[in-house]
């Protein structure tokens, strides 16, 4: 379908990836709601997923007292909602991670505050 | 010589034909179809607009004589009110954060939808449409003068409302609403009057207006309320234009019905979605509570709502296809809402905080398959960590919603222990949703949503800082920056009730009025 329009309609997409310092990756921690929705970072593609790990994700969930029970060789992450196995040691554009893409990650036995999933 | 002329006075229903249908006529000088030019583009054929009922047989002389009445009784309110320092008759102070969240979010949606009349008023060439549209359109810049009127008694001793307009084209959560009305403003008419008359106003107002109003009166707000009666009466000519349009459309070709079936699935889901706001306020802000969201869309929609689609099925219309998710969200959406705004109340200019013992006890009994299981627990400990000195503050920026931009909260249907994430490539770049619903209105119209302001994006393009600000400096505070930005005074405009300026104020006037 398209817009219907008196004349051709067409503008710019509003957020391509030269618009921003680096681009964009969206983090969700499932069945951890306490933090209301996933987040958006923009991160150097240069950067190690490890160090996504290590040094980032800290900073987001790391209030949460479920954060530093994590046991992160159980971890399953998500890609678009698909299984996926990331390498620590590769860097996010080396894992195939682009612009305005959505990783989750599940950690099995956490269940957020009281089983709440918050 | 005298002549005895007979001024012979029209009846009403002449008169009532020749100041609508007797003021227009078909254009010789230029081609109808270029004097106006929008009200074929979209696709809905008209063959006679003759066959317009007319909504509400009103004159524009009748139309001054009345409103001017109500003005003139408003307006005796709202003084009496201001003059006797009605704000101390309200429950609790926190209540005003209703009125903040209405004077930020609500307001400007008049004054949009002033613009709207006027632009869909112009665009139509049956005259019936037109006067309606035009009536419509000064009722809503009226609604938005009185309700500043109404509520800026309230800015005089509270924060959180000096800068309304600032805000809306600003703060994100404020691009929920501005952005719904945008998207309107910038369909054709025809899909203007269904998403604001049809969408908004017959089906899904009394979720708007009720609530807040009858929130007014259950927390002594007078202002408001009067206010509320005042808008009564428009509200209702507003609501028949809604139907009326949707019926006409119906009737004057079946080509038209499934472009207005489309038009109905959108904008019941985006109307469902800006109800967001409503439903955290109705179950959240008043501290005198009287509806739950819960028993307010189950009134209102399921009843009344089920009703009306029933009757428009004689035209080939079901109910619009959010349906089943809208109702199954009512469980869920005031609480998730809530959590968000608790979560992100540095970046909002009002005061957010965990209900008492006692309104938690309310929020069990009236969600009892959701409240306890789910929300109840982070709440409890969201208390203990503020009276421990640690209060929650989130302050990374979250993921929005490409199409409703409110940040990506909402869970999948069934399931309130996943939030739903939804996805769309188009021309190379990813676009991600809340649902299936606002996916769906994407994937119909990608070249206008591609151009989205979403909030959290232009935050990060460096959009949303005050010129000369240099993001590379050392030590550079991006919240603060934006804060700046958006003009909200930090601690007082934002942050918890708790130990805020207004929760003192309130309490040192009460204590120096008794």
């Amino acid at each position: 379908m398209t817009v219907a329009a008196v004349k051709p309609y067409r503008f710019p997409a509003q957020d391509t990836v030269d618009k921003f310092p680096a681009p964009l990756l969206y983090i969700g921690w499932d069945y951890h709601m306490m933090f209301c929705a996933p987040f958006c970072l923009p991160l150097p593609p240069t950067m190690p997923f490890g160090a996504l790990i290590q040094e980032v994700l800290p900073g987001l969930y790391g209030y949460h007292p479920d954060f530093a029970k994590i046991d992160w060789s159980q971890v399953q992450w998500f890609k678009s909602g698909q299984p996926w196995k990331p390498d620590p040691a590769k860097s996010l554009a080396e894992n195939g991670l682009q612009h305005k893409d959505a990783i989750r990650f599940r950690t099995p036995g956490l269940t957020g505050i009281k089983g709440s999933f918050h | 010589m005298d002549t005895r002329v007979i001024k012979r006075k029209l009846g009403l229903k002449e008169r009532y034909a020749a100041m609508t249908r007797g003021l227009g006529w078909e254009t010789t000088y230029q081609p109808m179809d270029k004097v106006y030019p929008y009200d074929k583009y979209e696709g809905i054929k008209i063959h006679d607009w003759d066959r317009w009922q007319d909504p509400f047989r009103l004159t524009m002389d009748a139309y001054w004589k009345y409103q001017g009445e109500k003005e003139r009784k408003l307006y005796a309110v709202i003084d009496a009110f201001a003059q006797n320092n009605g704000f101390l008759g309200i429950s609790d102070a926190r209540y005003v954060n209703a009125l903040k969240l209405f004077i930020q979010g609500v307001s400007p949606l008049e004054y949009y939808a002033h613009r709207g009349f006027a632009h869909a008023g112009r665009s139509f060439r049956g005259e019936g449409a037109r006067v309606a549209c035009q009536m419509q359109s000064i009722d809503e810049l009226r609604h938005y003068q009185t309700e500043t009127h109404a509520i800026s008694t309230y800015n005089k001793y509270f924060n959180g409302m000096h800068h309304a307009n600032h805000w809306f084209d600003r703060v994100w959560y404020l691009s929920v609403p501005k952005s719904f009305f945008e998207d309107a403003c910038t369909a054709g008419p025809f899909e203007f009057l269904t998403s604001v008359s049809f969408s908004f106003e017959y089906v899904l107002t009394n979720l708007l207006f009720v609530p807040f109003m009858s929130g007014a009166a259950h927390n002594g707000d007078m202002s408001t309320v009067t206010f509320g009666f005042s808008a009564q009466s428009d509200e209702s000519r507003h609501m028949t234009l809604g139907i009326e349009c949707i019926k006409f459309m119906l009737e004057q070709d079946e080509a038209n019905v499934p472009i207005v079936q489309r038009w109905i699935d959108k904008w019941f889901w985006r109307g469902y979605r800006l109800l967001t706001l409503v439903a955290m306020m109705q179950d959240y802000m008043l501290p005198k509570r009287g509806l739950s969201w819960k028993e307010a869309w189950e009134m209102y929609a399921e009843s009344n709502g089920g009703a009306l689609f029933k009757d428009l099925a004689r035209y080939g219309i079901r109910e619009p296809k959010g349906w089943a998710d809208a109702c199954d969200g009512k469980h869920h959406i005031s609480h998730q809402a809530w959590n968000t705004f608790y979560n992100y109340n540095a970046a909002a200019p009002f005061h957010t905080w965990v209900p008492t013992d006692e309104e938690l006890a309310w929020l069990s009994e009236k969600y009892p398959e959701s409240f306890d299981k789910y929300y109840r627990p982070v709440f409890e400990f969201y208390r203990e960590q503020q009276q421990a000195g640690n209060r929650f503050y989130n302050k990374n920026l979250p993921m929005l919603c490409t199409t409703c931009q409110i940040p990506m909260l909402f869970t999948e249907p069934g399931d309130p222990t996943q939030i739903a994430y939804r996805e769309s490539r188009y021309e190379g770049d990813t676009y991600h949703f809340c649902s299936d619903h606002c996916k769906e209105i994407f994937d119909n119209e990608p070249e206008k949503f591609v151009q989205s302001w979403l909030p959290v994006h232009q935050i990060y393009q460096g959009h949303c800082f005050k010129p000369g600000v240099d993001p590379t400096a050392p030590g550079f505070d991006p919240l603060a920056a934006v804060l700046d930005y958006y003009e909200l005074e930090f601690g007082r405009d934002n942050l918890d009730f708790e130990g805020s300026e207004d929760q003192k104020n309130f309490q040192r006037w009460r204590t120096g009025a008794a």
